[in-house]
């Protein structure tokens, strides 16, 4: 980004100080972080800012996805891409190890967002993970709104949104007993917009899902589901070709697509000024589940 | 070009403060159609007449459980000149360990004060941690104006005893609006109800102010967070490369400038300021930067890079006031980690000198600190630090103070007596009434 000619930086400018100065805090203070990557916009925007922070190093740490085995193929295919460029270390977590051998069983719906946390977790032990960059923002649901920007889990990988340490100035603590891990959210300030705004500013390359294109898809409970081998309609469910884009990128047989003309970064950057139906609200059935859905998911242990 | 202001909003239980924020959101097209319909359903449930803009800003169910709000909230919303971030700070028990924790980082305070009851105990302490917080814009919203019937006299009256009690605090930036959050008058235009009021509405008083200070102003500050030394992780060109990462805190930094490392004492010329995007000339708070300097001199995480105009003293010895946000009570000899920029250093308390009475910024006798006290502390570190006043530096003059065993945050700390000019404005007040 070029700077601003007065002295003051612009909100976009001001975001990426602040997300590059917590980054090197965790990489300082920490002795094995690691950054949750899914291919999705908000990892892929965590992920070029992690790059920055560091630069002309490379990023100090590993990568992890946690593989729900529902994925959209073409955002597999970015990840691989993204980490190959970077030089990085993909550590993933499979969701359908743990189905194979029992640990975790399906659900009844077929979907898969909620059975993250088990892998994540044990990952987060196994490999001895102190420090775990997410993706959160805290526009995006009422329980982020009151996540802290580092944020205590203890030895269950547990939240306690009673009992959260207060987070005063930049002053960010990051002390934690063995056992527990710190989740770490640099992006907890930025909103859906800015995200897409920095995406322009700084032309990151996304997964093409973003984008509108043509796609066949049919509609369930007020959504349009792609076709795909983990998306199938039922019966009395139509196909249908439509032009549409993704919001969000998860659970291929949950995330919905938008109907969207927005071909370009700028495009999309109109729509989502324009939009008047939050990103989880529009795409994420999983969230609509109760009103406390997401809150009592992160107090398991959830991203 | 679109800035960005942090909030904070406080105020006691029942002033309608969620109903402002709600309002404030609505108002400003930040609610989306999918909240709304939330906020409407649940209004109806509990037999509303209309969507109750307070349930907005409505908490997790832990807190709903327990029947109050206990913690801050953050919320985001734009005009086409802004970007706000709002620190919800709840009014309840816990009030300072939130309203301190709001303030820090906050631009602006926007206090609520109900016309009808006008300026209440919480009025009183929420000033004072805007005062204490050094916070450079504070906003009263004289609320509810609507049941006085918009009258004039009453809105003035309560409006003249905010401002004495802030003057009292030392508070002398502050402004008062007549405001209905509940039916919308003078939060995002200005309204035809109040015809003797020719201020601005809230929100484009908010859009107006200006951010926290000119870099121009104030001297060079930068922590050092990490040294940046790729060695031979980025190819030859970088084999030799040194550079110190950090976010400036406060002024203003040009390649050649003198500058002197904390500390150490060590001086030397700035060579090159780095970002991912490419060199600049200059680089300002709160930008995050790499430095490389002329001389190759030992620099560490916990170092503090400033302008060699003006350096500040190293010490062992700090005094400060600090809010204690533990819930067991500090003792004198307690031993704990403190936090000061990117440096954490052992630090003993040697004493405890005071507690202060917030409703009159008056020093009582202590000898113990509880939860929500906050009090003059000295300490002594294990080594030292650079450690500038609060009341010059709201950068560097801050300090956390960190239990060793469990890694809690016990304290917010500010070097020096924060209350320092308030004091004196008070006794100067005693002694212009004798």
């Amino acid at each position: 980004m070029t700077l601003s000619d007065q002295h003051r930086l612009t909100q976009l400018e001001w975001l990426e100080s602040e997300s590059i100065h917590i980054i090197r805090e965790v990489v300082a203070e920490f002795e094995k972080p690691v950054l949750l990557f899914s291919g999705g916009k908000d990892s892929v925007v965590m992920l070029h800012l992690a790059a920055k922070a560091f630069w002309p190093s490379p990023v100090p740490f590993p990568v992890l996805h946690v593989d729900t085995g529902h994925n959209f193929p073409e955002v597999l295919a970015y990840r691989d891409a993204t980490v190959e460029r970077l030089g990085l270390r993909l550590e993933v977590a499979y969701v359908q190890d743990y189905i194979d051998d029992g640990r975790l069983r399906e659900r009844s719906d077929g979907t898969r967002n909620q059975l993250q946390t088990q892998p994540l977790l044990d990952a987060i032990s196994d490999l001895k993970f102190d420090a775990v960059f997410g993706g959160g923002r805290r526009d995006e649901e009422k329980a982020r709104a009151k996540e802290r920007v580092f944020s205590l889990r203890d030895e269950f990988g547990q939240w306690d949104p009673r009992n959260q340490r207060p987070e005063l100035w930049n002053l960010y603590n990051g002390r934690h007993r063995p056992g527990e891990h710190v989740r770490v959210f640099p992006l907890s300030n930025w909103t859906e917009l800015d995200v897409w705004q920095y995406i322009g500013a700084e032309d990151i390359p996304l997964p093409e899902l973003y984008y509108a294109h043509q796609r066949e898809v049919f509609e369930r409970d007020g959504m349009l589901l792609g076709i795909g081998e983990f998306s199938q309609p039922r019966d009395g469910e139509v196909i249908e070709k439509r032009q549409v884009r993704y919001r969000t990128v998860g659970d291929m047989s949950c995330t919905g697509a938008v109907p969207s003309d927005a071909i370009t970064v700028q495009d999309v950057i109109a729509e989502v000024a324009a939009t008047r139906v939050t990103e989880r609200g529009a795409t994420r059935a999983d969230d609509r589940a109760s009103e406390a859905a997401m809150e009592d998911r992160k107090k398991e242990g959830y991203f | 070009m679109r800035t960005l202001l942090r909030l904070a909003t406080a105020g006691s239980v029942d002033d309608g403060k969620s109903t402002l924020v709600g309002r404030l959101l609505y108002d400003s097209k930040s609610v989306l159609a999918d909240q709304f319909d939330a906020v409407e359903r649940v209004s109806r449930d509990r037999g509303l007449a209309s969507a109750d803009l307070a349930l907005l800003t409505d908490g997790l169910r832990s807190e709903r459980e327990q029947g109050i709000t206990i913690d801050v909230a953050y919320r985001y919303f734009a005009t086409a000149e802004r970007s706000f971030i709002l620190a919800d700070c709840p009014g309840h028990v816990q009030y300072t360990r939130n309203t301190v924790t709001g303030a820090s980082t906050a631009d602006c305070v926007v206090l609520l004060v109900d016309v009808r009851h006008g300026i209440q105990e919480q009025t009183r302490r929420h000033l004072a941690v805007a005062s204490l917080l050094r916070v450079p814009h504070v906003i009263v919203v004289v609320n509810k104006i609507d049941l006085v019937d918009f009258d004039e006299d009453t809105y003035e009256r309560v409006s003249q005893e905010v401002l004495e009690s802030a003057r009292g605090l030392g508070l002398y930036d502050v402004a008062t609006i007549p405001v209905s959050a509940l039916e919308g008058d003078n939060v995002v235009e200005r309204s035809e109800r109040t015809p003797w009021y020719d201020g601005p509405s809230l929100l484009s008083y908010l859009e107006q102010i200006s951010p926290i200070g000119d870099p121009h102003s104030e001297p060079l500050r930068f922590p050092v967070q990490l040294v940046i030394r790729p060695q031979s992780a980025a190819g030859e060109e970088f084999r030799d490369y040194r550079g110190y990462a950090g976010q400036i805190a406060s002024g203003l930094v040009r390649v050649g400038d003198p500058v002197t490392v904390q500390p150490s004492g060590r001086t030397s010329k700035v060579s090159g300021i780095d970002t991912a995007s490419g060199e600049l000339s200059k680089a300002f708070a709160p930008q995050s930067v790499t430095l490389r300097l002329e001389d190759d001199i030992d620099i560490a995480r916990g170092d503090l890079i400033v302008t060699s105009r003006s350096v500040p003293p190293v010490t062992q010895d700090v005094d400060g006031t600090i809010a204690w946000l533990a819930d067991h009570a500090l003792q004198p000899g307690t031993k704990v980690l403190l936090k000061h920029g990117t440096k954490t250093v052992q630090a003993i308390v040697k004493a405890i000198s005071g507690k202060l009475d917030l409703d009159n910024a008056r020093l009582l006798p202590a000898d113990s600190l509880e939860l929500n006290d906050i009090g003059h502390v000295n300490l002594r570190l294990a080594s030292p630090i650079p450690a500038e006043e609060y009341l010059h530096s709201r950068s560097t003059g801050a300090f956390l103070l960190i239990d060793a065993q469990d890694g809690g945050t016990l304290a917010a700390g500010m070097v020096g007596d924060a209350l320092l000019d308030a004091r004196a404005s008070v006794i100067d007040a005693a002694a212009a009434t004798i």
